[in-house]
């Protein structure tokens, strides 16, 4: 379960396990992504963030060690700070977050891990990572990206509103910064399980 | 030119590494840092047999990190590194001993649960003695202690009950009662260590017969239901308890 402040998501992989016949590839691992918000049923929203997420952590998972496998990960939202609805982009980062801590804790191959960063564009062009809900409602566009470990390069980005190419850089190379002190998180804690 | 630039190999022995470290090895790691000599072949593979293991792949410059855990390394014979990582999914490998549960049988052949992705086959005839006039007494839910075959990733896991001279050293059956349970695969590498102390401890408090599979399934069996289970939760607890609360406990046992 990995919380960023007062959005918590809890992440359950399953795999390699059996698949079914209609789902298994021959040359990989199949990789299935299932998001339950906090309340109601999943929705298209849900639907259009799991592929997302799975096209993210199919970047990453080393799927041809394990073919006609089927690997599922499964992410609850436990809490969203104050918004109902899915409509919240920092949801987005904290799930890919608890993917990859998800991914390294269940010991599947990984070729590199990767984490989501948020950063809010505000109506005055300055830049807020990982904005509150507050923030990101005033900001002119909210800009979501996985950025992967090796070599800092982008795996996906998503963006909610309109901003110029410019800003979206400056929002990038921030976000490429932010992502060291994440990196430095996943090690800390591991060093912490693993010396147990 | 990568942001995370290769470490050398030997200085992150015992340290956490992550998926996506590059690990260099002394070889190369040398012609790095002597940047003055000429040599005709400066992109050779180093000098000498190195064994790769788990957790590790090969990548052109020198070892991809691709599991998360501890790196460890075995200087002598086939210099060997590999990543001590923790995990509950087995995948199944060649030669491993491990326990599985009958699910069918299909003509001549079991079909046998061992915690992977796919069930694995065991022929009837891979019994020590077995012949197709003398066949073993096999229900399904039977336990079966073997060893596999074949194991890759792109075949069914076949497994056998003896080894290649034909005997079957252990394997095969496990008789009645007992108690199966699981455990992570990092439990079981600790007891299977030459001079296990958990072992060693636990065989002063009762006589107990004890199978470990590599896939994380342990076989139990005392005089009593009731030590079986004091077993239990003594093994099962293993995992998460430091050398000194195991002693404690131990001793609460003894001295009731």
């Amino acid at each position: 379960s990995l919380s960023a402040g007062d959005t918590s998501v809890l992440a359950g992989l399953y795999g390699p396990a059996e698949a079914k016949l209609s789902k298994e590839l021959p040359d990989r691992a199949a990789l299935e992504v299932l998001l339950r918000p906090k309340v109601g049923l999943p929705g298209v929203l849900e639907r259009s963030r799991e592929q997302q997420l799975r096209q993210t952590c199919e970047a990453v998972v080393l799927g041809v060690l394990h073919p006609r496998t089927a690997v599922t990960l499964v992410l609850q939202v436990l809490s969203d700070a104050g918004s109902i609805s899915f409509g919240r982009e920092g949801l987005l980062s904290c799930c890919l977050n608890a993917a990859c801590m998800g991914l390294l804790d269940a010991g599947l191959p990984l070729s590199s891990l990767f984490c989501g960063i948020t950063c809010a564009l505000g109506p005055d062009g300055t830049i807020v990572l990982d904005p509150t809900a507050r923030q990101e409602q005033e900001a002119r566009a909210v800009l979501t990206f996985a950025i992967d470990r090796s070599e800092r390069k982008v795996l996906m980005a998503t963006t909610k509103g309109s901003c110029s190419v410019e800003e979206m850089q400056q929002c990038l190379v921030s976000a490429q910064h932010a992502a060291d002190t994440i990196f430095q998180f996943y090690r800390d804690s591991l060093r912490r399980r693993c010396s147990k | 030119m990568a942001a995370e630039r290769g470490r050398a190999a030997e200085a992150c022995v015992g340290q956490v590494v992550l998926p996506g470290d590059l690990l260099l090895l002394p070889a190369q790691y040398d012609e790095d840092a002597e940047g003055e000599r000429l040599r005709l072949n400066a992109g050779a593979a180093p000098v000498g047999r190195l064994l790769c293991g788990p957790g590790l792949r090969r990548s052109g410059a020198g070892l991809l990190v691709t599991k998360c855990g501890l790196l460890r390394h075995r200087p002598t014979g086939p210099g060997a590194y590999w990543v001590d990582s923790q995990q509950k999914r087995y995948v199944p490998v060649k030669g491993d001993h491990v326990i599985g549960i009958v699910t069918a049988k299909a003509g001549d052949v079991f079909k046998l649960d061992v915690g992977g992705s796919e069930p694995a086959s065991l022929s009837y005839l891979a019994f020590e003695g077995a012949t197709k006039r003398n066949r073993p007494n096999v229900q399904v839910g039977d336990l079966i202690y073997g060893q596999f075959l074949v194991a890759n990733k792109d075949m069914e896991p076949e497994m056998v009950c003896i080894d290649s001279s034909g005997k079957s050293s252990g394997m095969g059956i496990i008789g009645q009662d007992g108690f199966l349970f699981k455990v992570s695969l990092g439990l079981i590498r600790k007891l299977l260590a030459p001079k296990c102390e958990i072992i060693q401890e636990l065989s002063q408090l009762y006589p107990f017969e004890l199978v470990l599979g590599m896939n994380g399934r342990i076989w139990v069996k005392a005089k009593t239901v009731q030590q079986t289970l004091i077993i239990v939760n003594i093994l099962e607890a293993c995992e998460y308890m430091t050398a000194e609360q195991r002693r404690q406990a131990l001793a609460k046992l003894s001295g009731n």
